[in-house]
């Protein structure tokens, strides 16, 4: 089982939603979070423009069986890309074990 | 050392948290996530009753030694069980190292 | 005394010089001789009286204080009232837009009511237009100066306000009007369009009819209707608008038929009670005066509205078997509401029963027909401004009891003809808001636009309209 992080720009979040639900996958969380370091992001405030420091984005965490893991990868580039700088990334990593709290099942199958 | 996400109740977090403190798991981080997919839940709004597709959980996010883990996973699903469909999800994974910013010690023993 | 406000003298005006256009003679001559008896008779030196009582209308600094203060007041029901109302019953992504709306009409209509809309509304021209619409002889308020007397009052005749309050307190009902719209277009309509549909609709649909019921050469007025504080005027007006702008926009992309969870309920309580606080000066202000109808009002209005809180509560315990925050706001608003065109005409007795049905009544609205026609009314701005004013203002000629006003009765003391002409009232505004927002947002949508796109819709009004986002995640 491979686990997802996706931070994609908010605006996208919805396109990213639909395609994900498109391509069959049940559930996955998200939440908002800020991004700081390098990047700039243009901001107004009170009329004055200039580049921000905190980078607004989502978060979205999936775990899929392993035979999942491309088509999701694929849904989520396809529909959060936009092509200028900021698009966001993906991680993946390794799930080692899953829990269904309900009944104590373990493995993929515990997934969604 | 391992890595355990969980996915619970909000209504469970208090129990679980008294008995992971109980349980001697020293620290652990968490945050409200909203999660969607297939699953549906029984909302209330102005009188309206409606399957709401926005899941609103919560996630903890706990390191643990590898001799802990078992424990810490006993704990998360008998506390976090209601038997109801919806009680959500544990995810663990392996951390490859660890660091104490206070003094760069790294390894299980800059774990709490 | 039949008429709720009445037209000024026009030759006493004059002697004290003030404009009218008034060219009722007969009755004029008879008062001004009347007057002129009871100033010399309260003259003659009569031995143990030292007052001397002024029989003629001046400004009453008391009312006038008063007055001021209830334009304050209804000013503050708009913004933040309705704002922070509508605003916590959105979702987080749309909430910055209402806001917006809000405070904007209120800036938007305030400008269109001093520089036409107050001469539209109460304008006093003669000829076969007058009983539909008032002329535009005070645009900009041209010829009313700082000292002139308002030619309306309720009960107080000679004690009146300045004529420059008058148009400022219609100047607050003017504007809360189209902004009760907002809750049945809310998350999906353009920028533009709304504020094109909000200036169009004031002009051609608040002012008219405001002018058919308020104005002392209205049509609707000259019939008999009552509606003390804008029952019908506001909030049947609004709530027909915003049942057919509901309609005709559209459900919003992510309705199911129901109700979508405000995002922040701690709003919507301050909103209420921001409204509930203003109302006070909506209602209690409608007596142009600080005298005992004022006093009156007040107490109907607050009763009705806790009446109509604790009603809700209670549907709401028997149908979720929990009280809910958003059920009791919305229960005190509906009370609120239904009370408004009854305020100056039932007593305490009437108020509960406002109180009661109108809370029985928009419950079902809201939970149940709404669903069941499928109409996209996304804050209930019909099922509880438009149904409220409905209920109330039928009740007001039902309710309406000499023991208040001894010129205005009700069903209840067995006049009929009052009841009938507050449903002919209903029926001509009903039918009127209807056909002109067809009108008007058939003209909008074709020419400028008026939905926001998909795109926009979907990603949140906020960002793509305003570019601001609410609630950061930055520290």
């Amino acid at each position: 089982m491979k686990k997802i992080e996706a931070i994609i720009r908010r605006s996208k979040f919805e396109e990213v939603k639909e395609a994900l639900h498109a391509a069959d996958i049940q559930w996955f969380s998200y939440w908002d979070i800020t991004g700081a370091g390098k990047e700039r992001e243009d901001m107004v405030v009170r009329g004055q423009v200039f580049e921000s420091s905190y980078i607004q984005r989502r978060m979205l965490s999936i775990v899929v069986r392993d035979q999942n893991l491309d088509k999701t990868i694929k849904a989520i580039m396809d529909s959060a890309w936009t092509g200028e700088l900021g698009d966001g990334k993906i991680f993946v990593s390794t799930v080692d074990e899953t829990y269904r709290i309900r009944n104590g099942q373990k493995g993929p199958d515990a997934l969604y | 050392m391992k890595k355990i996400e969980a996915i619970i109740r909000r209504s469970k977090f208090d129990e679980v948290r008294e008995a992971l403190h109980d349980a001697d798991i020293q620290w652990f981080s968490y945050w409200d996530i909203t999660g969607t997919g297939k699953e549906r839940e029984d909302i209330v709004v102005r009188g309206q009753f409606f399957e709401s597709s926005y899941i609103q959980r919560r996630m903890l996010s706990i390191v643990v030694r590898d001799q802990n883990l078992d424990k810490t996973l006993k704990t998360i699903i008998d506390i976090a069980w209601s038997g109801e469909l919806g009680d959500g999800k544990i995810f663990v994974s392996n951390t490859n190292e660890s660091y104490r910013i206070l003094n760069g010690q790294s390894g299980p023993e800059s774990l709490y | 005394m039949r008429f709720i406000r009445k037209h000024s003298n026009q030759l006493i005006n004059s002697i004290f010089n003030i404009s009218t256009q008034n060219k009722n003679i007969p009755i004029m001559k008879k008062r001004f001789i009347a007057s002129i008896i009871l100033m010399i008779v309260s003259i003659l030196p009569a031995a143990a009286q030292s007052i001397v009582i002024k029989e003629v209308p001046h400004i009453d600094f008391g009312n006038t204080a008063w007055i001021i203060v209830a334009t304050a007041l209804v000013m503050f029901m708009t913004i933040p009232g309705l704002a922070l109302f509508y605003g916590g019953l959105v979702r987080r992504k749309n909430v910055l837009n209402i806001l917006m709306q809000c405070f904007i009409i209120m800036a938007m209509i305030s400008l269109e009511w001093v520089v036409v809309g107050y001469s539209m509304t109460f304008g006093t021209t003669t000829g076969f237009l007058a009983p539909y619409i008032g002329g535009f002889h005070w645009a900009f308020l041209n010829g009313i100066g700082i000292n002139e007397i308002s030619p309306y009052f309720v009960s107080q005749e000679n004690a009146r306000i300045p004529h420059l309050l008058f148009v400022l307190f219609q100047c607050m009902f003017a504007v809360i009007t189209p902004a009760l719209i907002i809750g049945a277009f809310a998350e999906r309509i353009n920028f533009k369009g709304f504020l094109a549909f909000s200036l169009l609709w004031s002009l051609f649909v608040y002012n008219p009819v405001a002018h058919w019921i308020w104005s002392s050469s209205g049509w609707l007025f000259k019939m008999g209707t009552l509606d003390f504080a804008g029952g019908i005027v506001v909030h049947i007006n609004a709530g027909i608008a915003a049942l057919i702008t509901a309609v005709m926009l559209g459900k919003r992309k992510d309705y199911r038929g129901h109700a979508i969870p405000p995002h922040n309920i701690p709003f919507v309580v301050m909103g209420a009670a921001f409204l509930w606080f203003g109302w006070y000066g909506f209602n209690a202000g409608s007596a142009l005066a600080a005298d005992g109808l004022s006093v009156n009002a007040f107490l109907v209005m607050h009763i009705a509205a806790a009446t109509a809180a604790i009603t809700w509560v209670i549907i709401d315990l028997m149908v979720d078997k929990k009280p809910t925050l958003v059920g009791i706001c919305t229960g005190a608003v509906a009370g609120l509401a239904a009370v408004t065109p009854a305020a100056g005409y039932i007593n305490l007795s009437g108020a509960i029963v406002i109180g009661v049905v109108v809370s029985v009544v928009c419950f079902y609205m809201v939970a149940f027909v709404k669903e069941r026609f499928g109409y996209d009314d996304s804050l209930d701005a019909f099922g509880v401004h438009g149904m409220g004013g409905i209920i109330g203002s039928v009740l007001t000629g039902v309710l309406a009891t000499p023991l208040i006003q001894a010129s205005y009765s009700g069903l209840l003391y067995g006049n009929v003809h009052q009841f009938n002409v507050q449903l002919i009232a209903v029926g001509i505004t009903v039918v009127y808001s209807a056909v002109m927002t067809i009108i008007i947002f058939k003209l909008v949508e074709k020419t400028i636009g008026i939905r926001a796109t998909r795109q926009e819709e979907s990603v949140g009004l906020d960002e793509t309209l305003h570019n601001e986002i609410a609630y950061t995640t930055i520290d």
